[in-house]
C-alpha cells in the first residue's frame, strides 16, 4: 500500500459514500493484511487469495443480487496497526465482516475490537487456540496448534522415527511458543524426549549461540516453529555447524522466500500446511489453475487460506436471513462439511475448523508431499 | 569443551560485525563529538547497495574475475580460480557500497549536521536521531519492506570444520574474513589519524575547531572527509553482514547500530582501538549469554553494559577522561 495509491482511492470512497443508493448495492467485507513488513509474502498470498475469491463470487452475481467490495488495511506486521486498521474498517467504512490477520498476534489484537463492535472476523490462517477464545464473533477456518503441534509429534517420532528432539522457538511470537509447547507435549506423550529448548527473538540474524547448544545435546531432529524470515537463517546456520537431522516446522515456513533465504540448506526439513499443491483433487487443481490464470504463479497455502476464508464467510452471507451482523454469526457458526480448497471444513463449537493437516518435505527449494493427517 | 570454544568463535565473529559499525561511530564521533545516529542506516543502505549491485551485474563481475583469475591460473600460478573470484567479486561490491555510502554521508553532514554546527548540541543530537528516521521510513518505501534474501556470492564454499565428527569446531571463512578486516581497517584507522597529514588535521580540528580553522587547516573539508570515511566503512559492514547473514530490509541497521555504539562507549567513545575491543567484548558476552543462559536477553545485554559502564567509568575502558568544553 502506497501513499499515492491511498489518496485516489480516499476520494473516491467519500465521493461513494455520499450517494446512498450505491452503498446499498455492495456489501463491504474488510481485510486487515500484513502486505509490507517482515512477513510481507504471507499477506500478499492471503489478499490474492481473497481477491480471487471475491471476483468469482461477483461473477455469480454476488450475495444476494448486491456485489461485494473489499476494503484492506495494510499493518505493516504490527500488532498496534493491526488494532487501528480494524477500528477503521468497523467504524469508519462500517464494514460487515472483517477477514485477517496470519500471523496470531496480530489476529490477537485484531479479536477484541471485532468482537466489541459484535462485528464477525474470520481469520484465514492464526493457529494459536487463544485467537477464537476471545468471544463468539471471532472464527478460523484453520486447524489450531494442539492438533498442528501433535501432527508433527506424530510424523517425527512415528514417521522418521526420532526419539530426541530439540526446540528452538520464536519467543516474540504467541504462534510460535504456543506450537512448541502443544509439540513437546504430544511428542513426550508418545514417549519421546525433548533434550534441549531454546529460544531466539524474531529479527535477529545470528543464532549461532542457540545452534552450538542444540549441537551439543546432539538431538535426532530440531524442531523450529518459526516464521520463514528467521528459519532461513537457522536453517543455513545448523547446516553449516554440521548438524545434518532433519529440521521441523510449523505453516510459519509457508513461503517462497523461505528457500530463497535458506537455500539449499533446508533440504531435510519437514512441516505441517493447510494444503499440498500436489493434491490432484478438483477443489485444489480447479483453484490452482484460477489462481495461476490471475497472478502467474503457484498459490502457496496462506493464498489458498485467504480464498477459502472468504468462501466461508460468503456461503454463510447467503444462508443468513439478512446481512445483519447477528446473522451471518449464527450461520457462520453453523458451517459444517463446506468443501473447500484446504480440505472439508466444519467449524466446532469453539469456533475452530477441524479439517486434515498435511505434510511437506523440502526438497531442493520445492515443497514436496508427504503424508496427511486427518483431525482426531 | 568443544561448546565452549565453539561460543568464544561465535562470539567474535559477531563482536567483528559489530567492529566494523563502531568504527565509523566512534571516528564521527572522536572529530565531531556527535553521535551520528544515522550511521546505523548507512549500514542498512550499504547492505542494499551491495544486494542491488551483486543482483543486476554480480554475475558479469563474477565471470570477469573468473575468466581473470582463470588465465592467471594458466600462468601457473597458484590461485584458485572460484575462491579468488568470488573473493574479489565480493570486494568490488564492497567497494561500490563503500563509495555509495560515502557519497550519501557527505550529503548527510552537508546538509543536516554542517548547518547546526554552531547550534546547541542537543539540536544536531536531534537532527540525528531524526536523519536515521528518515533513512528508516525512505528505506522502507524505496526498497519495500519484505526482507530480500542476498545473493549467495560464496556458494561454492565450505565452512572449515575441525575435529571428530562427534566433536567439531566450525568456522566460517566469511567470518573470518570480517574479523580480519575490522582488525585490518582499525589499523589502517589509526595509521590515517596517527600518522598522515589528514590524521593531524583531523585531531586539530577535534580539539579546538575555531583555532585549527585559524591556523588554516580547511575545516568544513576535514569534517566532510571524516564523514565520508566513517559511512564508507558503514557501507563495508553492510555488505559483509549482508554476505553471512543472508536476509536485508530497511530496519536491520537500527538494532546492531545501537549495539555497535554501546560497544563504542564501552571500549571508549572517540578511540579506534577501543571501538573494536568493545565489539569484541559485547560479541563474546552476548554469545556466551545466549549459549549458555538467556538468549532472549541479548539485546537487553547490550544495554544493560552501556548503564554499567556509564555509571562505572563513562569514558570507557580506553577512553581517556577530559575535561568538559565550555
Amino acid at each position: 500500500m502506497k501513499f499515492n495509491s491511498l489518496f485516489p482511492r480516499l476520494a473516491l470512497m467519500s465521493a461513494l459514500c455520499s450517494t446512498s443508493v450505491y452503498a446499498a448495492d455492495v456489501i463491504k467485507i474488510g481485510e486487515v493484511g500484513s502486505m509490507t513488513g517482515a512477513q510481507a509474502t504471507f499477506g500478499i498470498s492471503t489478499h490474492q487469495g481473497i481477491e480471487l475469491a471475491i471476483k468469482e463470487q461477483n461473477a455469480k452475481g454476488g450475495i444476494k443480487g448486491k456485489k461485494i467490495e473489499l476494503v484492506s488495511v495494510d499493518d505493516q506486521g504490527k500488532p498496534e496497526e493491526a488494532a487501528t486498521a480494524t477500528t477503521k474498517l468497523i467504524t469508519q467504512d462500517k464494514v460487515s465482516a472483517v477477514l485477517g490477520e496470519v500471523a496470531s498476534s496480530l489476529s490477537l489484537a485484531m479479536a477484541p475490537i471485532a468482537q466489541q463492535n459484535k462485528v464477525p472476523m474470520v481469520t484465514p490462517s492464526s493457529t494459536n487456540p487463544k485467537v477464537t477464545e476471545v468471544g463468539d464473533y471471532i472464527f478460523r477456518v484453520c486447524f489450531i496448534d494442539p492438533f498442528q503441534g501433535t501432527v508433527m509429534a506424530k510424523f517425527a517420532f512415528e514417521n522418521l522415527k526420532v526419539k530426541k528432539v530439540a526446540i528452538l522457538r520464536d519467543m516474540k511470537s504467541d504462534y510460535s511458543v504456543g506450537l512448541s509447547d502443544f509439540f513437546a507435549e504430544s511428542f513426550k506423550k508418545l514417549g519421546g524426549e525433548i533434550v534441549v529448548d531454546q529460544s531466539y527473538s524474531a529479527g535477529e540474524v545470528d543464532f549461532n549461540a542457540q545452534i552450538t547448544s542444540i549441537k551439543a545435546k546432539k538431538p535426532e531432529a530440531i524442531f523450529v516453529p518459526g516464521y520463514y524470515t528467521e528459519v532461513g537463517l537457522i536453517a543455513k546456520q545448523a547446516r553449516q555447524q554440521g548438524i545434518k537431522v532433519p529440521l521441523l516446522g510449523g505453516d510459519g515456513w509457508d513461503s517462497e522466500k523461505l528457500t530463497e533465504i535458506g537455500g539449499k540448506h533446508l533440504n531435510n526439513g519437514f512441516f505441517s500446511n493447510h494444503y499440498s499443491q500436489d493434491d490432484k483433487s478438483p477443489a485444489v487443481q480447479g483453484f490452482i489453475s484460477a489462481y495461476k490464470a490471475q497472478y502467474s504463479k503457484v498459490p502457496d497455502g496462506l493464498a489458498a487460506m485467504g480464498y477459502d476464508a472468504a468462501k466461508v464467510l460468503f456461503a454463510a452471507m447467503e444462508k443468513a436471513k439478512t446481512l445483519a451482523n447477528k446473522d451471518v454469526r449464527d450461520e457462520l457458526a453453523k458451517t459444517k462439511d463446506f468443501q473447500a480448497v484446504t480440505g472439508k471444513i466444519t467449524i466446532d463449537d469453539k469456533r475452530n475448523a477441524s479439517k486434515p493437516a498435511v505434510v511437506l518435505e523440502v526438497k531442493d527449494k520445492k515443497f514436496v508431499y508427504k503424508t496427511t493427517v486427518n483431525p482426531i | 569443551m568443544a561448546e565452549f570454544l565453539q561460543h568464544i568463535i561465535n562470539g567474535l565473529s559477531q563482536g567483528g560485525t559489530y567492529a566494523l559499525i563502531a568504527l565509523g561511530y566512534t571516528m564521527v564521533f572522536g572529530i565531531l563529538q556527535l553521535i551520528n545516529f544515522a550511521h546505523g542506516e548507512v549500514y542498512m543502505i550499504g547492505a542494499f547497495v551491495g544486494y542491488y549491485s551483486s543482483k543486476f551485474f554480480g554475475e558479469e563481475l563474477s565471470q570477469f574475475w573468473m575468466s581473470l583469475a582463470g588465465k592467471m591460473a594458466e600462468d601457473g600460478q597458484t590461485l584458485i580460480p572460484t575462491f579468488a573470484s568470488s573473493l574479489l567479486t565480493a570486494m568490488t561490491i564492497i567497494l561500490i557500497a563503500m563509495l555509495v555510502c560515502a557519497c550519501i554521508g557527505f550529503l548527510v553532514e552537508r546538509f543536516a549536521y554542517r548547518p547546526l554546527r554552531s547550534a546547541p548540541r542537543i539540536n544536531l543530537l536531534i537532527t540525528a536521531v531524526g536523519v536515521s528516521l528518515l533513512f528508516q521510513y525512505s528505506g522502507q518505501l524505496f526498497f519495500g519492506s519484505d526482507p530480500k534474501a542476498y545473493p549467495d556470492l560464496f556458494s561454492d564454499l565450505d565452512v572449515w570444520t575441525f575435529g571428530s565428527e562427534e566433536e567439531s569446531l566450525v568456522i566460517n571463512p566469511i567470518q573470518v574474513t570480517v574479523l580480519t578486516s575490522s582488525i585490518i581497517l582499525m589499523l589502517i584507522l589509526r595509521h590515517v589519524i596517527f600518522h598522515t597529514r589528514l590524521g593531524r588535521a583531523m585531531r586539530a580540528v577535534s580539539f579546538n575547531h575555531d583555532l585549527a580553522s585559524l591556523m588554516g587547516i580547511p575545516t568544513n573539508l576535514i569534517v566532510s572527509a571524516t564523514f565520508m570515511m566513517g559511512s564508507a566503512l558503514a557501507g563495508a559492514a553492510g555488505v559483509m553482514v549482508g554476505l553471512t547473514y543472508p536476509k536485508v530490509e530497511p530496519l536491520m541497521g537500527s538494532m546492531p547500530g545501537l549495539k555497535a555504539f554501546c560497544a563504542a562507549v564501552l571500549g571508549g567513545i572517540g578511540n579506534v582501538t577501543g571501538a573494536v575491543l568493545g565489539s569484541f567484548i559485547l560479541g563474546l558476552a552476548e554469545a556466551l549469554l545466549s549459549g549458555y543462559a538467556m538468549p532472549t536477553y541479548r539485546d537487553a545485554l547490550a544495554f544493560g553494559v552501556l548503564i554499567v559502564i556509564l555509571l562505572v567509568k563513562p569514558s570507557g575502558i580506553l577512553g581517556v577522561h577530559r575535561t568538559e568544553k565550555v
